[in-house]
């Protein structure tokens, strides 16, 4: 599903962001990036949605190999991936639905569909109650639950969780991961960044480690050690 | 197809719930549009009173060449033809010794005397061809044709023409005065023009600048440029049919309170009762074309002022 194969990005000779990366996540995995900040993450999850271009390597997302895609294709790749971002990244003047709408409404899905799929996402993220409430009604936990629901609404197969909980507290951190746990079991492949110890070691799933750019450790059912 | 109109009406949508959201930053800018739409108008239609009168005192200048008797029918006719093959000459109107006379005793009609006198000596008016000229600026040039030596027989040996001496001065005087005045006005215009882009082109940037971070979520959720654009453009169009259509209505308003107040009555150069009377027949032309400046100034400025923001990637 998501293949790297030795990338790196380097910004300028004395700042590299990545260095010779491999990986390879399966279909249905759940897989956890980890590391310091400045370790690489953000680099690294850039790279899939393409905001950057790596300086060397191969990337492959969903069968679609980046060195073929065209800038004007960049959109069409965006939309095959949903991306969670820790400072939530809602639409501030527009409501919980419109917000989840608005992904279906750039891909040119009719307003039939949308009328029942936003309720339907919104049930999964336990917001059906907020559908009318604008943003800055929510709280943290919610907010992302709304950033949740508009990247899958559009039924990705890879979602991309930016440090998500990064910004809440953690009774409602939690509430997060839980239904990023519930997204997997549906089918969807879960790249979920965080360096949150308490979660990864709940979690007990694959943990790739990032250190200085590199990956330090790649083990599945692994707990957080660094 | 259906895509497409989905997605169009989506656009157009969006453009106008957007733009009664922004209200706060809407304002300022139509604002702007307005007051330059309006003064645009506003020296418009200075300028094309202004040009009238310039027309009007152009066409009151003329050149008379005064006529040797001695000419024959096929000299006059055969001059007063290669006259009117020149570039500078709008019409030439023939004066005979008869009709000279005429015009001499009706204006003269209360002076027994003088018109005594004339009858006396016979005729003594000599036969005239008045020359209007299209440009008061290059008379020199008919001038110069007529000195030539084959026509110079033709002329009043005394008389010649009237584009001499102090005549002459004042006649270069005027054209000078108002082709300095009329490229005043055009320039005048355009400084303004380029002046007032600039600023509804940085409001409009402002504007869009306020909601760049939702560009940005636009973007990474995978809207192509022209959806997120779309809608920019359409409010920035609303703001210039707004701006068009208030600029018009106070200018509509400023003339129907100056031409009762000031029936036709002048401000130095300017020709109220002219500048009404030409405003009002070309009403519904000049509502188009403000229409037409402010929707393609909203247009433009918007789809420039949001390309920064379009980049689909921030590096490479």
């Amino acid at each position: 599903m998501i293949l790297l194969d030795r990338v790196s990005k380097i910004y300028n000779r004395k700042s590299t962001a990545i260095e010779r990366i491999n990986l390879h996540i399966e279909p249905k995995e759940f897989v956890i990036v980890v590391g310091q900040s400045g370790a690489g993450k953000t680099t690294l999850l850039r790279l899939l949605t393409r905001e950057e271009k790596p300086t060397s390597g191969k990337i492959v997302v969903g069968g679609i190999d980046y060195d073929k895609l065209k800038d004007k294709d960049i959109p069409l790749l965006r939309r095959k991936i949903g991306v969670v971002f820790q400072d939530f990244k809602l639409l501030p003047n527009r409501t919980v639905f419109e917000n989840v709408a608005f992904a279906l409404e750039i891909v040119g899905i009719g307003n039939k569909e949308i009328q029942n799929t936003v309720p339907r996402v919104l049930e999964i993220v336990n917001l059906k109650n907020k559908a009318g409430n604008m943003p800055y009604e929510l709280s943290g936990g919610e907010r992302q639950r709304v950033a949740i629901a508009r990247a899958i609404v559009r039924q990705p197969k890879i979602l991309i969780a930016d440090e998500p909980t990064g910004n809440l507290d953690p009774k409602y951190a939690w509430d997060v991961i839980k239904v990023l746990e519930k997204i997997n079991r549906y089918g969807t492949t879960v790249l979920l960044t965080t360096h949150n110890q308490e979660i990864v070691n709940k979690l007990k799933r694959r943990v790739v480690v990032i250190e200085n750019g590199k990956i330090i450790s790649d083990r599945s059912n692994a707990s957080y050690r660094l | 197809m259906k895509k497409f109109w989905i997605t169009f009406n989506r656009v157009i949508k969006t453009g106008f719930i957007n733009f009664f959201r922004n209200l706060s930053l809407a304002l300022p800018a139509i604002a702007v549009m307005t007051v330059t739409l309006f003064i645009s108008l506003f020296l418009f239609i200075a300028n094309v009173t202004f040009s009238n009168t310039i027309n009007q005192i152009n066409n009151k200048i003329n050149i008379t060449i005064y006529l040797a008797d001695s000419i024959t029918n096929r000299q006059l006719t055969n001059f007063e033809q290669q006259l009117k093959g020149l570039t500078n000459v709008k019409s030439v109107d023939y004066v005979s010794k008869d009709e000279a006379l005429a015009i001499y005793k009706s204006e003269n009609a209360g002076n027994q005397n003088l018109l005594n006198a004339v009858d006396e000596t016979g005729n003594p008016l000599p036969a005239s061809l008045n020359i209007s000229p299209y440009d008061i600026n290059k008379i020199q040039d008919i001038k110069n044709f007529i000195n030539q030596k084959q026509y110079k027989s033709f002329q009043d040996a005394q008389l010649g023409t009237s584009y001499s001496g102090d005549r002459k001065q004042a006649i270069d005087r005027i054209a000078k005065a108002t082709t300095v005045m009329r490229e005043a006005g055009v320039v005048g215009i355009v400084i303004f023009a380029l002046v007032s882009a600039l600023i509804i082109f940085n409001t409009l940037r402002m504007a869009i600048f306020n909601r760049k971070d939702e560009i940005t979520i636009m973007r990474l959720l995978g809207a192509k440029p022209w959806y997120i654009r779309g809608p920019f453009v359409v409010e920035a169009c609303i703001y210039g049919f707004i701006s068009a259509l208030v600029s018009i209505g106070v200018i509509k308003i400023m003339f129907s309170i100056f031409s009762s107040s000031l029936e036709a009555s002048s401000l130095g150069l300017l020709d109220i009762g002219y500048a009404t009377k030409y405003f009002n027949n070309n009403f519904w032309l000049l509502v188009g074309i403000q229409l037409l400046l402010g929707l393609s100034l909203g247009a433009l400025f918007s789809i420039i002022a949001t390309a920064r923001y379009l980049k689909l990637r921030t590096s490479k």
